[in-house]
């Protein structure tokens, strides 16, 4: 059995070969070069950088894998960069490592696994993948704090039956610790926070360096229409923001709606932010897709605690009734479904208006 | 066991230059330019050196040799210091170029020069008597490769030399005779070039090191400036080990060109018919141009060529596909773009190169484990 890992130069996947190794496959390592600057070298700043892919490639030496970089730079730009860019433009909060694993790790890669004649792909996320009598599925990880389920919901039957994630069965220190016992060069290397393709780290210097748009200054309102501030650029906010909103009022403000064609944001309280409501397009599932009246648990953010909702609508529109009323999730983000450990699918976020006025 | 079939990315060394390097080392390892005895007998090693590469490249005046750190330094060395000591300030490459060239070219375009890219047909040769574009155009440069080093195709150099001379007096002509030198005599007379940069590493030398062969009178303003070797044209200390190395190679390969011809030829044939009898559609890029006996460039229709290299590299095949990137991801090629491929048709094309030490029937091997990986995918 060969199997094809996924190397980013990090400490995770780095024990994932050698774990691959060890259950006796034949393991060959890639960087997928996703990112590029002009001349087309790798960047040397943020994650995935040139230094990330020369770990990748001296961990592949000393497991004595061989070892590629594959270029995935259109890819990547067409189903990630660029409509991330686009999601900010638009007032939504896009969130990139989804499309990523939708549109180029468990898909391209996933193709190319099989045109490499290897029979599993396997990455260095922190989620696990359960056989269940005939069925795959989709689990949390064993080390909660480092749980990436969220952002895997994508995977269907197919590609959970033809991948492997080692390390979700392993706690991150056990992982450190591992690494630590094989010598690898990442085993004390930091965890990767960025969006891979920000070199800054602050999105909204990416956003304003190509969409002068983005930078645009606008007014900030209260729910009543009247004028309260300035910002500059409503691509730097995300709805449900406290932070950075420029406008002093006594106590804490959050944005309840970016409207880019008028160029405002308008803020309330956090009574004001709350809803019940959530609706979703673009829905996947793991394996059999849940119904109307079914009680799920529901993540709207990569950093957040499932919580309960009951499926209210199904089709083309997925509608979510929240048990207790959240702050609004911001458009673009993924809802992923739960129940237990088990990730049952997810999609989306849509700009609904009414689910605005309903609360108001 | 691996079938290499990478030598125009690197060769095997020679066993003579592995010597000369090991015997370098041990007898004068000293730098050649001091006062006392063992520089100058480092010193004399080297001059013997530049003595014997001057011979090999049809010159008798020894300092027509300007010893480099590698090929890539002596393209940048012809290009930019011919160009920054010429009066013209517009410097004519091919497309097809290698990027030490190319870039080395385009670098000087923030100084005030303009680059004429001279488009080449679809069989991949230059043609002779290209007219720079602009009025009046003041030519500093053409520099037309000996051949091509990811298609193979021979570039009339001496005609196109003798036709840009014509059409523009003063204009210096550099060659990179780089993929070259085994097979084909490369002197300054032959080649018609007044610059002709050579990359030892490609005919069996050690890498690292390389030289520009200058014509008489040809002015050249170094790019590495210190010290007063080479006549003050490339300072750094002597890498006499090196030098003395590559010129033993090279001696080795000038005897053996004949010989090199004839067997690399033979693997090459061997591998294209028997590639193209079995996989349909498979086309050997330029085959009908006039050709080196090394290099074999084929297409395989609906194959990406990423995945039969990786698969090739498991087979125990070392093959090549454009160019390696700083990252080690395949580059695609601006040879093959310039030819008339599209992108499509540039992700699917590999290179085989066959060196000086290919044995008898490697051709036919690496084809039938060819074709057995392609029947896989």
């Amino acid at each position: 059995m060969r199997a094809l890992v996924a190397m980013s130069g990090g400490v995770d996947s780095s024990v994932a070969a050698a774990l691959m190794l060890e259950q006796g496959y034949d393991v060959i390592g890639v960087t997928l070069k996703q990112w590029e600057g002009a001349d087309g070298s790798m960047p040397t700043a943020g994650c995935c950088t040139l230094s990330d892919a020369e770990d990748a490639r001296r961990v592949a030496a000393q497991l004595d894998i061989p070892y590629y970089v594959l270029d995935y730079v259109e890819e990547f730009t067409k189903a990630v960069v660029e409509p991330f860019a686009a999601g900010y433009l638009n007032g939504l909060t896009p969130n990139p490592c989804i499309e990523c694993n939708r549109m180029v790790r468990f898909s391209a890669l996933l193709e190319r696994t099989e045109a490499l004649g290897c029979d599993v792909l396997v990455t260095g996320h922190h989620a696990r993948v359960v056989e269940d009598g005939d069925l795959y599925r989709l689990a949390k990880a064993v080390d909660a704090t480092k749980d990436q389920s969220y952002v895997l919901h994508m995977l269907d039957q197919y590609a959970l039956s033809k991948i492997r994630l080692p390390v979700g069965e392993m706690t991150k220190t056990e992982v450190r610790a591992r690494a630590g016992q094989l010598g690898l060069r990442t085993a004390s290397k930091p965890d990767s926070q960025d969006i891979c393709f920000v070199a800054s780290g602050d999105y909204r210097d990416f956003l304003s360096e190509r969409h002068p748009r983005a930078g645009a200054p606008g007014e900030v309102l209260d729910m009543n229409g009247n004028v309260i501030g300035e910002h500059a650029g409503t691509a730097g906010f995300t709805i449900g923001q406290r932070k950075g909103l420029g406008v002093a009022v006594g106590s804490p403000r959050y944005v309840l709606d970016i409207e880019p064609t008028k160029q405002t944001i308008t803020i309330g309280t956090y009574e004001d932010l709350l809803t019940t409501r959530c609706v979703v397009t673009e829905m996947s599932f793991t394996d059999r897709a849940p119904g109307v009246g079914d009680r799920v648990g529901v993540k709207v953010r990569y950093r957040s605690e499932p919580v309960d909702a009951d499926i209210v609508a199904v089709g083309d529109r997925w509608e979510f009734t929240f048990v207790e009323p959240q702050p609004r999730p911001a458009p673009g983000q993924s809802l992923v479904m739960y129940v237990g450990e088990f990730v049952l699918g997810g999609g989306i976020i849509i700009d609904d208006r009414s689910s605005v006025t309903a609360v108001l | 066991m691996t079938i290499y079939l990478d030598h125009a990315a690197t060769t095997t060394i020679r066993p003579v230059a592995l010597e000369a390097l090991d015997d370098a080392y041990a007898r004068f390892d000293r730098n050649a330019s001091g006062l006392h005895a063992e520089a100058r007998e480092a010193k004399n090693a080297l001059e013997d050196a530049r003595e014997r590469a001057a011979s090999l490249l049809g010159t008798e005046r020894p300092h027509d040799i300007i010893f480099t750190g590698s090929g890539t330094e002596s393209d940048n060395l012809a290009v930019i210091g011919a160009s920054l000591a010429s009066e013209g300030k517009v410097i004519a490459v091919s497309a097809i170029e290698h990027k030490a060239v190319l870039k080395a070219a385009e670098s000087l375009t923030r100084f005030g020069y303009t680059v004429d890219t001279i488009p080449v047909s679809s069989s991949g040769v230059v043609p002779v008597g290209h007219a720079v574009s602009g009025e009046e155009p003041q030519l500093a440069v053409i520099s037309v490769m000996e051949a091509n080093n990811e298609i193979g195709t021979i570039q009339p150099v001496r005609e196109i030399a003798e036709a840009a001379r014509l059409s523009y007096p003063g204009v210096v002509v550099h060659t990179d005779a780089v993929q070259a030198f085994n097979s084909h005599e490369v002197t300054l007379e032959a080649t018609g070039a007044d610059l002709v940069s050579l990359a030892s590493h490609k005919f069996g030398g050690p890498k690292g090191v390389g030289l520009l062969a200058v014509a008489p009178g040809v002015p050249v303003e170094p790019v590495i400036h210190g010290g007063s070797q080479e006549a003050g044209r490339r300072a750094g200390t002597y890498n006499v080990a090196g030098i003395v190395a590559m010129v033993a190679a090279m001696e080795a390969a000038a005897s053996d060109r004949a010989g090199f011809c004839e067997r690399t030829r033979a693997e090459r044939d061997a591998l294209e018919s028997a590639i193209v009898a079995g996989f349909p559609g498979a086309t050997v890029t330029a085959r009908r141009a006039d050709r080196l006996p090394h290099i074999s460039h084929i297409r395989f229709p609906g194959v990406l060529a990423e995945n039969l290299l990786i698969r090739l590299d498991m087979a125990g095949i070392a093959a090549a596909a454009g160019s390696a990137c700083q990252s080690g991801a395949v580059d695609p090629s601006h040879v093959l773009s310039a030819i008339g491929f599209t992108d499509e048709a540039t992700g699917e094309c590999i290179r085989f190169s066959f060196g000086w030490d290919t044995n008898q029937g490697v051709g036919w091997r690496a084809a039938r484990t060819v074709l057995d990986v392609l029947s896989e995918l």
